[in-house]
């Protein structure tokens, strides 16, 4: 019987068993952010352990609320910096360098294929994107991620999802995942590993299908894997390019962390996106999915652009094609926070910065922001928000508040018209449509 | 090994959530002392006053279903900041569960009957509660039983063999420390 790609990564970083399901793995990198890691931190130096496994192994930012917004996140970040500077975790990203953990660490090369990853954050799942098996785990395994570079896990069975079909114009991996999780419901894939492949998997970039395995725990994954493959050896060659002779080498290399041909899954599902549209949340839960013609004339409030589902340079771009040489609504409050400031900066290089500012958007800096209702366009109670993120659960971007999830190119859409709405068709769209 | 011995507390419902446990508003704490003073702030129970009712406790006997909801650690901190290291249970939400024994705390399941009988015999009385970890069983003691009397009873619970090396470690940091 063959194995599935988490089973070999298990198998590879093993080093106990304490028990018939558990499983005891050493970890390749532990990521760190400033919510859930200072009390960690505190933890260890109460218990007299306040060590670091390995000071390269961990990866640290400040994402969550930057720059700080009270003395309550002031002191979070405080207690971040000391202790990075203490253990010497040269991999810390402060304000000027720093953006959403998901999206900043795979730029930055940190993830490669049959890594294990822990992070104190439950999407922590989207570096599954490169065939590593990463999961969000709570303080104390974080505690001793960091303090011992292990994690223990049960042992996880893999669901695989097959993407077939040819993807429609105008929908995109945003809509894939939602169908997706709207399918299996929220606890649908509840202590699996969501394996996903196929055709369309296969043609989409790394932006995509990090977009896809991002959300995989809000059908209850563990995590969300994909295989590695050209597009992935691409994405990762300016990191890994003194470590092997050429690309086909690194390929064949990584091309160890795929799942063989007879391995057992504990389920399967076939997805054909061919007649797929445009998809949004209603409500708040994750599985309850409208198309966004069912949802039509929906007013909002607010649209947010950004996030670590949605916040890269192809959503920006694909943002800007609708938003191009239009303005937005005038009862609409546009925010715009690109996920890391290399997206930033390209957004602005590509002209795709001052799209949003002439449509009206205000661009903040890289920062998670309004996704959590922490800072930066937290809703009032009874304002609903157009979305591009990946939670919709009550009070989650301010308490009486409701969010709509979508594709960008829906969110600038829907910021256009004031109600949800779908983005006009290619031709239709902006006047610099060519460019991008 | 944490102390699994003293003054218990019944808790007479089922479904008690995370958030009744912990409010949500105290996650951006960066201390469990924080934690302290807020125990099952939130509960509303006949009979239960949050903040008297838990001084002195070590541990709680519950229904069905403890600790659900949000998977936040918090919960097993704010209630170990109490000096409660046990619960009892019918049974619990499973990342509470897991929580618990990663804390070095005790969540014991037994049967809804055998909970039952434990309400029946001592709630509402002063019951004080002894653990013998290695046998397995907790001693339930009263001086004022509901006949006037003093009551005893001796229940026994099952462990998986890594929770109780979890337990034995003092929880899931020290275990990992002295063993990886
Ligand atoms: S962008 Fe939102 S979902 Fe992503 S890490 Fe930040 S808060 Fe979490």
């Amino acid at each position: 019987m063959g194995k599935t790609l988490t089973e070999k990564i298990f198998e590879t970083h093993e080093i106990d068993k304490p028990d018939e399901k558990t499983r005891v793995l050493t970890l390749d990198a532990v990521f760190c952010h400033e919510i859930t890691t200072p009390i960690a931190i505190n933890d260890l130096i109460s218990r007299g352990k306040d060590r670091v496994f390995d000071p390269e192994k961990i990866k640290a930012v400040i994402d969550h609320v930057t720059p700080a917004k009270d003395t309550k996140t002031a002191a979070q970040g405080k207690i971040m910096r000391e202790w990075a500077r203490r253990h010497n975790i040269r991999d810390f990203f402060d304000i000027g360098r720093n953006g959403v953990c998901h999206a900043l660490f795979p730029e930055q090369g940190f993830v490669r294929p049959g890594y294990t990853i822990i992070m104190g954050d439950s999407h922590t799942c989207t570096h599954g994107a490169f065939g590593a098996f990463a999961a969000g785990v709570g303080t104390t395994d974080l505690e001793v991620g960091i303090l011992k570079g292990v994690c223990a896990f049960r042992m996880p069975e893999t669901m695989k999802i097959e993407v077939t079909g040819t993807l429609p114009e105008g929908v995109y991996a945003k809509d894939v995942i939602l169908k997706i999780i709207g399918e299996l419901g929220v606890n649908g894939a509840t202590n699996k590993v969501i394996e996903f492949t196929g055709p369309i998997v296969d043609a989409m970039s790394m932006e995509a299908r990090m977009t896809l395995s991002n959300m995989a725990v809000e059908a209850g994954a563990t995590s969300g894997i994909i295989m590695p493959d050209e597009t992935t050896v691409d994405y990762l060659w300016p990191y890994i390019k003194d470590d092997f002779e050429n690309k086909e080498t690194a390929l064949a290399e990584y091309r160890r962390w795929i799942s063989d041909e007879d391995a057992a899954y504990a389920d399967e599902l076939h997805i054909d996106v061919s007649s797929l549209e445009p998809l949004v949340t209603v409500g708040y839960k994750p599985d309850n999915i409208k198309t966004v013609r069912e949802a039509e004339g929906t007013v909002v409030d607010q649209v947010y652009i950004g996030s670590c589902t949605n916040g890269r340079i192809e959503d920006l771009r694909e943002a800007a094609r609708v938003l191009a040489g239009r303005k937005i609504a005038d009862s609409v409050r546009g925010i715009l926070s690109p996920a890391t400031p290399s997206v930033y900066s390209k957004a602005l290089e590509e002209g795709i910065i001052k799209i949003f500012m002439d449509s009206g958007f205000v661009v903040t800096n890289p920062t998670c922001g309004a996704c959590l209702g922490m800072s930066n366009g937290v809703l009032a109670p009874g304002e609903v928000a157009a979305s591009t993120t990946n939670r919709n659960f009550n009070g989650r971007m301010g308490k009486g508040g409701m969010v709509h999830l979508m594709s960008p190119a829906t969110a600038a859409a829907t910021a256009v018209a004031g109600h949800i709405t779908n983005a006009p068709a290619a031709g239709e769209q902006g006047a610099t449509n060519e460019k991008f | 090994m944490k102390n699994f011995n003293g003054r218990v507390l019944f808790l007479d419902r089922s479904d008690i959530n995370t958030d009744e446990i912990i409010p949500a508003k105290y996650l951006t704490e960066i201390s469990k002392e924080a934690l302290a003073p807020h125990l099952l702030e939130d509960l509303e129970l006949e009979g239960f006053t949050p903040g008297k009712d838990t001084e002195g406790i070590s541990i709680i006997v519950t229904r069905e279903n403890f600790g659900s909801g949000s998977s936040r650690e918090h919960a097993p901190w704010a209630l170990e900041m109490n000096g409660i290291n046990m619960v009892v249970a019918v049974n619990f939400a499973r990342i509470f569960r897991q929580n618990m024994f990663n804390g070095g705390m005790l969540a014991v399941e037994l049967d809804p009957e055998t909970i039952e009988e434990l309400f029946q015999a001592f709630a509402g009385t002063e019951c004080t509660g002894k653990t013998d970890f290695e046998k397995g069983t907790i001693t339930f003691h009263t001086e004022n039983g509901p006949a006037g009397s003093a009551v005893e009873r001796t229940v026994s619970f099952d462990l998986y063999d890594f929770q109780r090396e979890l337990i034995r470690a003092g929880g899931w940091v020290e275990y990992a420390d002295s063993r990886y």
